[in-house]
């Protein structure tokens, strides 16, 4: 078994429970803030998440969040199915430029007929299909956050000039589905990539998750479904030319503590896992957020600190430097110096 | 400028202002040291424009959209500030960190679906409180369509059949989901239209304001007809007394025919300001600004979207070019165009030969001068009768600094305009549509 990741790396989901109000969310962002978790998730859909049941823009929610938290990184689930990818690329850089390069987002498809219909401009299709074009979707993102060069700014007063249009590119993306010609709108972001997030449980994901993510997510609690997936996810994206130790592999786990005793025996658990070399790490899902996210961060996180496992502070301000990943070089950039040598 | 309605002070006209972020455009000075140094992009600088607002008790905070960045000769446009991030998600940040100032937001119609823009207002409107606006633009050029799924794909004529269909279909979804609604009905709509054709069931509860407050900027008179039907408030670029007046009486003149009020619908110019402690110093203040805002570049660059051709080798301090103009061409993309260039070019040769003008004094004197210039209490007795006088219901203040535009006007003007009795001492409510005095939507 490769080498895992120490600390732990640590995510946690903040949905659920009513009333969605923003204070409700910013309660349950600091409190996982005071864990020191590396980020929250928030999920998402297009339509209701179950009959009668309403569900505000995740994304949305996330900036809300944002100005009221330091430094806990803040991952929205963003759908990419029925939606404009320029749109997504937008959104996602904008959320990093208001939390100061603190932001995630996981790709989501929207598979159902009731969910086309709610927009109406393509019928369903199936997974495997969507997934290949949230992949697509992902690298024109990307391209269009590489788009500015970080120093495309320049605000040379003696030639008059805003930006050096030299470092501004057009991504001139074609797809079967959609083309998209740039540049962005929006400066590239504080993390450059802001990070990507893809939940790898269903094998459809997987191609685009090896491909494109910084972080998988594998939803079960059976330790050799996580070791299976995680040797795939690793062994595919070496095949992409891509280093495996850059994608995180959380288990995802559903959380339901009753008592201190549950939380204590949650982090007996997450040690023995990460011991037994199964993930890089954790992305809990409470039952019932307000309750468990308590005894996480009062009951589950200090054992885990204890034992050296988990951080006690951030060290740095940035998701990516939170996850140990490297802030990415630019396409555009490096091609341009390439051609200028 | 005196105050000619002779209403007395109790019945006077509310004046509502909103705050522009400055825009992507010559408008916004970069080259001034050192306070224009301030961030177009980072989240500072829309707090503290924001919290001046905001402090200064206006109605709402304004962020305008472009989908494609603007070109001349094919290129990317690189004389003014560029860059500006996605409205929604910002004012969703800035609702963090303001607690009774409205947040529009400037949403294209042209490349979005009413569902998903919809849940995204509906989302704002929640997670601020009630405070939520979207300005409605159109745009059918297949020049910004390139960066869209569907591309150029709209008639120029359908650009309002669509943005009024979308606006229609969007309040049906907001209303789809009032409180207390039985389970398995919350959230149901289905619309079947020439635009759209859906079905399903809304994911976002009704909002603290029911509707999102509804901004139109467009000036055809399709877009005018739009938003007499349609808004609660107009954004317009006719800001000087006469061609307001022109404007507000033609606006409010069509909203009878759709069973509206007057008051419904508020009219709010875009305008500029410039103060100082004396008219002369703030006259000054005004041709200085002017000057930075046309750089040597930028007056060639003017000129060369009205002549049509390439003029990089004229001198900017030199005479404006004896070649002829080529009316037909068009050297830019993504803004928008000088209605009659034939007219443009003879008025400005006429000019600069008067005056003996180079191209950078002949673009600096014919280009827009500030809305209102001179003492605070000039300037607030100019707004004041603008308003009074039924050329506008108020403004939507354009500064020219990032991110400290604002500042002075908020600490010098705007306490005068409410001894004058025109303006809020505090907000009296807690929504957009309370700071506005539109009515909930039932
Ligand atoms: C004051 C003002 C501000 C505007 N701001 C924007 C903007 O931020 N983004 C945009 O895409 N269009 C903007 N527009 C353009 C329009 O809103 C409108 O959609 C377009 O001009 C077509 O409509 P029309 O033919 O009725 O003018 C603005 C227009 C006016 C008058």
């Amino acid at each position: 078994m490769p080498p895992l990741n120490r600390p732990l790396r640590l995510a946690v989901a903040i949905d659920g429970g009513a009333p969605q109000t923003a204070s409700a969310f910013v309660d349950r962002a600091h409190l996982a803030e005071r864990g020191a978790f590396d980020f929250v998730t928030l999920d998402d859909s297009l339509g209701q998440p179950a009959p009668g049941v309403a569900r505000l823009d995740a994304l949305a929610v996330l900036a809300r969040v944002a100005p009221t938290t330091d430094r806990i990184g803040l991952v929205p689930t963003v759908t990419t199915t029925h939606t404009e990818p320029f749109h997504v690329s937008t959104q996602v850089a904008t959320l990093d430029w208001v939390s100061r390069g603190r932001a995630g987002w996981i790709v989501e498809v929207s598979a159902t007929e009731a969910e086309a219909r709610l927009v109406g401009r393509r019928p369903a299709a199936p997974a495997p299909e969507l997934w290949h074009e949230a992949g697509e979707v992902v690298d024109v993102v990307t391209r269009l956050f590489d788009s500015w060069e970080d120093d495309a700014e320049i605000r040379d007063v003696a030639t008059g000039r805003f930006v050096d249009r030299d470092k501004l590119h057009y991504v001139d993306f074609e797809s079967a589905t959609f083309s998209v010609r740039g540049p962005s709108i929006v400066p590239r972001p504080p993390q450059g990539h802001p990070v990507t997030v893809i939940d790898a449980t269903p094998s459809h994901a997987r191609a685009a998750a090896a491909r494109h993510a910084d972080v998988a997510l594998i939803r079960t609690d059976d330790p050799d479904v996580v070791r299976t997936v995680r040797a795939d996810l690793r062994e595919r994206a070496r095949a992409c030319g891509r280093e495996p130790d850059r994608l995180i592999v959380l288990a995802s786990l559903p959380v339901d503590l009753d008592a201190s005793a549950d939380a204590v025996a949650l982090a007996e658990f997450a040690a023995s896992w990460h011991t037994d070399g199964v993930a890089d790490g954790f992305h809990f899902r409470p039952r019932n957020p307000e309750r468990d996210l308590r005894l996480l961060v009062d009951g589950t996180v200090p054992v885990l600190q204890h034992r050296g496992l988990a951080r006690h502070f951030y060290p740095g301000a940035t998701l990516r430097e939170h996850l140990g990943l490297p802030r990415p070089a630019n396409r555009y950039a490096l091609a341009r110096e390439a051609s200028a040598r | 400028m005196t105050d000619t309605s002779g209403t007395p002070r109790t019945s006077r006209k509310p004046i509502h202002l909103a705050a522009h972020f400055p825009g992507v455009n010559n408008t916004t000075v970069w080259t001034a040291a050192p306070q224009a140094l301030g961030s177009q992009i980072d989240f500072a600088s829309f707090t503290h424009l924001a919290q001046t607002a905001e402090r200064g008790l206006f109605d709402f905070f304004f962020l305008a959209e472009g989908l494609r960045l603007r070109e001349h000769q094919g290129r990317v446009h690189d004389l003014d500030v560029l860059g500006r991030p996605e409205a929604i998600t910002v004012l969703s940040a800035l609702a963090a960190v303001t607690e009774r100032l409205g947040l529009a937001a400037t949403v294209n119609a042209t490349f979005n679906e009413p569902y998903e823009l919809a849940r995204r207002l509906a989302s704002l409107d929640h997670l601020s409180g009630g405070r939520a606006a979207w300005n409605v633009v159109t745009s059918s050029d297949a020049f910004t369509g390139e960066n869209f799924r569907r591309g150029g794909f709209l008639d120029r004529a359908d650009r309002y059949t669509r943005a009024a269909e979308f606006v229609a279909t969007a309040r049906e979804l907001w209303d789809s989901w009032p409180p207390g609604a039985e389970r398995a009905r919350a959230g149901a709509f289905a619309h079947h239209g020439r635009h759209f054709d859906i079905e399903g069931h809304f994911s976002v509860e009704r909002g603290p304001q029911g509707h999102p407050v509804v901004i139109q900027a467009g000036d055809s008179s399709e877009g005018r007809e739009f938003a007499a039907a349609t808004a609660d408030v107009v954004f317009t670029r006719h800001g000087t007394l006469e061609a307001g007046r022109r404007f507000y009486a033609d606006v409010k003149g069509r909203l009878a025919a759709h069973g509206r009020r007057p008051a419904d619908l508020k009219i709010m110019p875009g305008v500029t300001f410039v103060l100082g402690d004396t008219a002369a110093e703030a006259q000054e203040k005004a041709a200085e600004i002017r000057h930075q805002q046309i750089s040597p570049q930028t007056a060639l660059l003017t000129l060369e979207q009205i002549w049509g051709v390439d003029l990089s080798r004229y001198d900017p301090d030199g005479p404006l070019p004896d070649i002829e103009p080529d009316y037909d061409a068009q050297l830019s993309q993504g803004r928008v165009r000088h209605a009659d260039p034939r007219a443009v070019v003879a008025s400005w040769r006429a000019l600069a030969e008067e005056k003996g003008l180079s191209i950078r004094q002949t673009v600096i004197e014919a280009t827009g001068r500030q809305s209102f210039i001179g003492t605070p209490a000039a300037v607030a007795e100019e707004m004041d009768t603008f308003v009074q006088t039924d050329a506008a219901d108020g403004f939507i203040l354009v500064p020219h600094l990032t991110p400290g535009g604002l500042d002075d006007f908020v600490e010098q003007v705007v306490p005068l305009l409410q001894e004058r009795g025109s303006f809020r001492t505090r907000y009296t409510g807690s929504t957009l549509r309370a700071h506005l005095g539109l009515a909930q939507p039932s």
